[in-house]
């Protein structure tokens, strides 16, 4: 049945200056602009109450922009209602109606869409099958355990062929191990039909692992966008680089830049590493605690730093170091020949290891 | 189980309910005292040895009542599993065989020996003629009966029955048997009343014959000259009242929560008016407007030129003034099934492309549909059971309720009828309930999951906003019309004869005399019953509370075999009309070995389990906001089931034990149904006197009473509120906007 296949008609979401304040003066999104190209997934990802969730619900159109101009496609949606975006979103909660069975919630939407019943049966099925579901069909949802629930959910919303599909952190009810599992299919669903996918989370791994940009947010606004590597290896600030991986941040000064390289100091280190535009003075910078160095002594280049904790996690040896400019976290893929507590340790960056950031 | 509790060999508890069956089998009189115990006359009246005030042990040491002295040994059995552990099986097996055989004794003496000697015939056939007779069980009987009961359950409790739980083994047991006396016996006593023919036999025939009287089920307002049976009146208004007060309940729910209107504070102070408001009252508003000598009637009489008639007598008038009373019912249960409905379920459905009419039709009104059977069963049943309308409204058109209370106390004296009448109401009660139950099947409509749940509700769609709120404005401008007409009625000499103002109906109602100074004398004819009323309230509402929370604590916390049935039983009595409630405990408790009728306990005890359900209910509501894990904490910290229920769940829920207290004083204050059929000269209500009044024409009297009453009522549960707005738990609100 050619026809009753679930097809693309994925579009691309623009952003134009949209801000949303709710009552008076509680500013939830502040001046955003952006455009996510179709065909990708793109992950807004931020502590909690930076706005990512209104942004989301203001692509469904659950949330009016208080001001600018939202499109989809080319259509300019602003000021559309929920009901005639062609837009579908998978809730927290899942949102499944109880009083329904499985079949009933996933063709429910395809009912209002002028499909006739057989032909919102058999989309459905096909939804349902897609999920690997099919067998359920005429169960309720309090009948299924959370998982299925999430990728009922998922058919529901899958089955409109919407230009545009949402997900409110769809894996935060399932345990780790189905959340690996779920995002894993959530991708290839999204990568096989080529559907424009919008992604809330506040988990950065979840994040890096589903999109093909990530649009980091802080305080109603954009601090970031870029792939997954973009946000990893060269965070914008301090903000990002924390928030995306662990990062050490260390405070230094940049004593000298030529062309495009910049030479800094950390208590007598001096390492070169690219400027990304910054002139001399204080600045700080990110390292990720796989790309740090240790080596036994006190000699050779780097800093003298002291091992205060040292953590075996099975696959590899975490350790917290006391140097002059305060604790680093290390992580080591060595595990057969730990240093001690106490040991006096050489610390140095790998090469590409550090990113220069601004100083605050 | 700890292994403290399980080796040591005191066990207090047990002890405790020992000495107190000794008390109540050596000290406490044993037959029920006529003067009442209180007041403590009988201590001087010849006790110990006055057969009248004697306590079992003085009546069998003179050799009376010898049919007691089984009683004795259950007594001395207990005492030799003192010294044993609670594993011995001997600890259990003494205790069961002891409380069992002890109750059930007290049970089959209580009910085979009564006044006229032995209570059946084939005893006296067995034994012989008995010349010995005994009335009601008195205290002494009672904390005997409890002794046994309970000892009872710290035996099956130490088999290991309900996890080997005293508290809780025996507060289930303690429940299921108030339960069973106080709501099945009287029922099943009813039952039998219905099959009773004039010279003391029981017969099918007869009970065929008075089921299907003519007047009772008659059709001949449809197919013939005449009126129509009783049970077609009753149910047609029942029907008709369910149904409006759940549509209007609704609009007025949609308005509070899902429209941008200014005034829904306003409106949610509707829900208090039925609750501070004794039923009949409103009837009495209407007959005010509408009646023979009513405003409306009047006016209308002038400007058209037409006689006034008494239209408003009937159904008209019963459907006005039940849907004016029993409304606010409706949206207390609409509002909050209405708020419920988790907006998430709504967007979901908006993103699926369902304008707001189809989400309205497809998915919230599915889903409150539980609130709306609820809010429809609630009609019904209120509409049935009520007493006051008809009475003062009814005309011809009888329903029910009244013609069992005329059945019982008109010239008829007609028992069995009654109970027939009684058994008719209560089916189509019962078959309500089920008929609910049945409608909402197995389908789950819970839809606050606990998970994240951003969101709001989205507004009425646009067709359905104009008509609710046009219905929703008239509705609560005739509402206030009719309780200004109340507060202005009661000021008014003659309503329609004499419209001077006169404060003279409070005056004779309530006005002290100051004769001698510091010396006061309630002279006013209304404050026997107000104090009463009053005093029996007082009394019943904790009564109330606490067995309700307890039972609600069971239902929700406790898992044991039999529990649904056990919910069932304790959830009965919220579908049996009050009426009913009180033909059956006058059948049942006018006779030994249960006597209270003509005293304040059997008001009491009435109210009780009128209102449990209620205190139940609310109980279930907050119980189950808290997590279970703060019960298991204190279990795992070493507290009992009791002292988790004392010391973690009750504080929490001091909000809800507030509600219950003052709503079930409230209720004891309005209600009328149950205790018109159980007042006494003694014991007289403010409600069954203002009928009184209002039969004997008195209406400025009966008004003014009322008016009193509310403002009573009011003052309480403005306390209340007071009260449970300073003992909020610190909480996150609810609305989280998201990441």
């Amino acid at each position: 049945m050619a026809n009753s296949q679930i097809n693309s008609k994925a579009a691309s979401v623009s952003f134009q200056n949209v801000t949303k304040v709710y009552g008076k003066d509680v500013l939830a999104v502040d001046d955003v602009s952006l455009r996510i190209e179709p065909g990708t997934l793109v992950t807004l990802l931020g502590p909690s109450g930076c706005g990512k969730t209104t942004t989301l619900r203001m692509i469904a159109g659950l949330e009016m922009a208080s001001k600018g101009t939202i499109l989809i496609g080319d259509k300019d949606v602003t000021t559309l209602p929920a009901t005639d975006r062609d837009v579908s979103m998978v809730f927290q909660s899942y949102a499944l109606f109880p009083h329904m069975s499985v079949m009933e919630n996933v063709s429910y939407g395809l009912k209002f869409s002028g499909f006739n019943k057989s032909e919102s049966r058999d989309r459905a099925m096909a939804g349902l099958d897609l999920v690997g579901l099919g067998d359920y069909a005429s169960r309720l949802p309090s009948e299924l355990s959370g998982g299925q629930q999430q990728r009922v959910a998922v058919a529901r919303a899958l089955v409109l062929e919407p230009q545009v599909l949402l997900f409110d952190e769809p894996l935060s009810n399932l345990d780790a191990k189905l959340r690996r599992q779920v995002r894993e299919e959530i991708r290839e669903i999204q990568q096989n039909l080529g559907l424009t996918v919008v992604y809330v989370t506040h988990d950065q791994e979840e994040a890096l692992a589903v999109s093909d940009q990530i649009v980091v947010m802080r305080n109603a606004s954009i601090a970031q966008i870029g792939t997954p590597r973009e946000l990893y290896d060269a965070p914008y600030d301090r903000f990002v680089a924390d928030f995306i991986g662990e990062a050490n941040l260390i405070s230094c000064s940049i004593e000298d830049v030529k062309g495009d390289v910049a030479e800094i100091d950390l208590s007598g280190y001096r390492y070169k590493l690219p400027s990304r535009g910054m002139k001399e003075g204080p600045a700080s910078i990110a390292i990720r605690p796989s790309r740090l160095r240790l080596a036994k002594g006190q000699s050779g280049e780097g800093v003298n730093a002291q091992i205060e904790k040292a953590t075996y996690v099975g696959s590899r040896m975490e350790y917290a170091i006391s140097t002059d400019f305060g604790q680093v976290f290390a992580v080591v893929d060595d595990v057969d020949t730990p240093f001690d507590l106490g040991d006096a340790v050489m610390l140095s960056f790998d090469a590409k290891g550090p990113v220069l950031l601004p100083s605050s | 189980m700890r292994e403290v509790t399980t080796e040591k060999t005191t066990h207090p508890i047990l002890i405790f309910w020992i000495i107190a069956g000794w008390v109540g089998l050596l000290i406490l009189p044993w037959y029920g005292i006529e003067d009442g115990f209180f007041r403590f006359e009988w201590l001087f009246g010849g006790y110990p040895w006055d057969s009248d005030y004697a306590p079992a042990a003085f009546l069998l040491a003179q050799g009376e009542k010898l049919w007691l002295a089984p009683l004795v040994l259950p007594l001395i059995a207990p005492f030799l599993v003192l010294k044993r552990q609670k594993t011995d099986p001997l600890y259990a097996q003494i205790l069961i065989a002891a409380g069992a055989l002890g109750f059930a004794w007290l049970i089959a003496q209580g009910f085979g020996i009564g006044i006229r000697g032995w209570s059946f015939d084939w005893l006296e056939a067995v034994f012989g003629p008995l010349d010995n007779r005994q009335f009601g069980m008195g205290y002494g009987a009672l904390v005997l009966a409890s002794s046994y009961l309970f000892l009872f359950t710290q035996g099956i409790a130490a088999r290991g029955a309900i996890n080997g739980d005293v508290f809780v083994v025996s507060a289930v047991s303690g429940v299921i048997v108030i339960v069973t006396v106080f709501v099945f016996f009287p029922i099943a006593k009813m039952l039998l009343a219905a099959f009773a023919t004039d010279d003391g036999g029981y017969s099918i025939a007869v009970f065929i014959s008075k089921f299907f009287d003519d007047r009772i089920w008659g059709l001949s307002c449809v197919i013939g000259p005449g009126r129509c049976g009783v049970a077609w009146n009753s149910l047609i208004l029942a029907v008709l009242v369910g149904f409006l007060t759940t549509a209007l309940g609704l609009v007025f729910a949609l308005v509070a929560t899902r429209s941008s209107f200014r005034y829904k504070r306003a409106l949610r102070a509707l829900t208090v008016l039925p609750i501070i408001t004794p039923p009949f009252v409103i009837g009495l508003a209407i007959i005010l407007l509408f009646g023979l000598s009513g405003s409306v009637t009047g006016y209308v009489a002038d400007l058209f030129g037409v006689r006034p008639t008494r239209w408003v007598y009937g159904l008209p008038g019963l459907l006005i003034a039940q849907i004016l009373a029993f409304t606010p019912i409706a949206f207390l249960v609409l509002i909050g099934v209405v708020e419920g409905v988790s907006p998430s379920m709504e967007e979901a459905a908006q993103t699926l492309r369902a304008n707001r009419w189809q989400v309205f039709r497809t998915v919230s009104l599915p889903l409150m549909r539980p609130g709306l059977a609820n809010a429809f069963l609630l009609g019904f049943i209120e509409s049935m059971a009520d007493f006051g309308n008809p009475l003062v409204l009814g005309g011809n058109y009888d329903v029910l309720s009244t013609e069992i209370f005329f059945a019982i106390v008109g010239a008829q004296y007609d028992q069995s009828r009654a109970a027939v009448l009684a058994i008719v109401l209560l089916a189509f009660t019962l078959g309500a309930f089920y008929a609910q139950r049945f409608w909402l099947g197995n389908k789950s409509y819970t839809t606050v999951s606990g998970k994240g749940d951003a969101g709001v509700h989205p507004h009425l769609p646009r067709g359905l906003y104009i008509p609710v709120y046009t219905i929703a404005t008239f509705w609560a401008a005739f509402t206030i019309i009719i309780y200004a007409m109340i507060l202005y009625g009661s000021v008014v000499e003659l309503w329609g004869v004499n419209n001077s103002l006169t404060f003279k109906h409070y005056i004779t109602a309530f006005s002290i005399d100051f004769e001698q100074i510091g010396v006061r004398r309630w002279t006013g004819s209304a404050w026997d019953s107000f104090w009463t009323t009053i005093k029996i309230a007082t009394i019943a509402a904790p009564l109330t509370a606490a067995v309700g929370l307890i039972t609600a604590y069971l239902l929700t916390r406790q898992n044991f075999a039999g529990k649904n049935a056990f919910e069932f039983g304790t959830m009965l009595s919220f579908a049996i009309p009050g009426t009913v409630i009180g033909v059956s405990y006058i059948l049942a408790f006018n006779v030994p070995p249960i006597e209270l009728t003509g005293t304040g306990i059997i008001l009491v005890v009435s109210f009780i389990f009128r209102n449990m359900p209620v205190g139940v209910r609310a109980g279930i509501a907050s119980m189950s906001q808290l997590d279970k894990s703060l019960d298991e904490s204190s279990l795992t910290l070493g507290a009992n089931s009791w002292q988790t229920f004392r010391r973690v769940i009750l504080p929490l829920l001091r909000p809800a034990i507030l509600a219950a207290l003052v709503y079930s004083f409230v209720r004891a204050m309005t209600a009328i149904s149950a205790v018109i059929f159980l007042v006494s000269a003694e014991y007289n209500m403010a409600t069954s006197y203002i009928i009184g009044r209002v039969e004997n024409n008195d209406y400025g009297l009966a008004i003014a009473y009322s008016t009193t009453l509310i403002f009573v009522m009011l003052a309480a549960v403005g306390v209340l509120q007071l009260a449970v707005g300073k003992t909020r738990i610190g909480r996150r609100s609810t609305h989280n906007s998201g990441g």
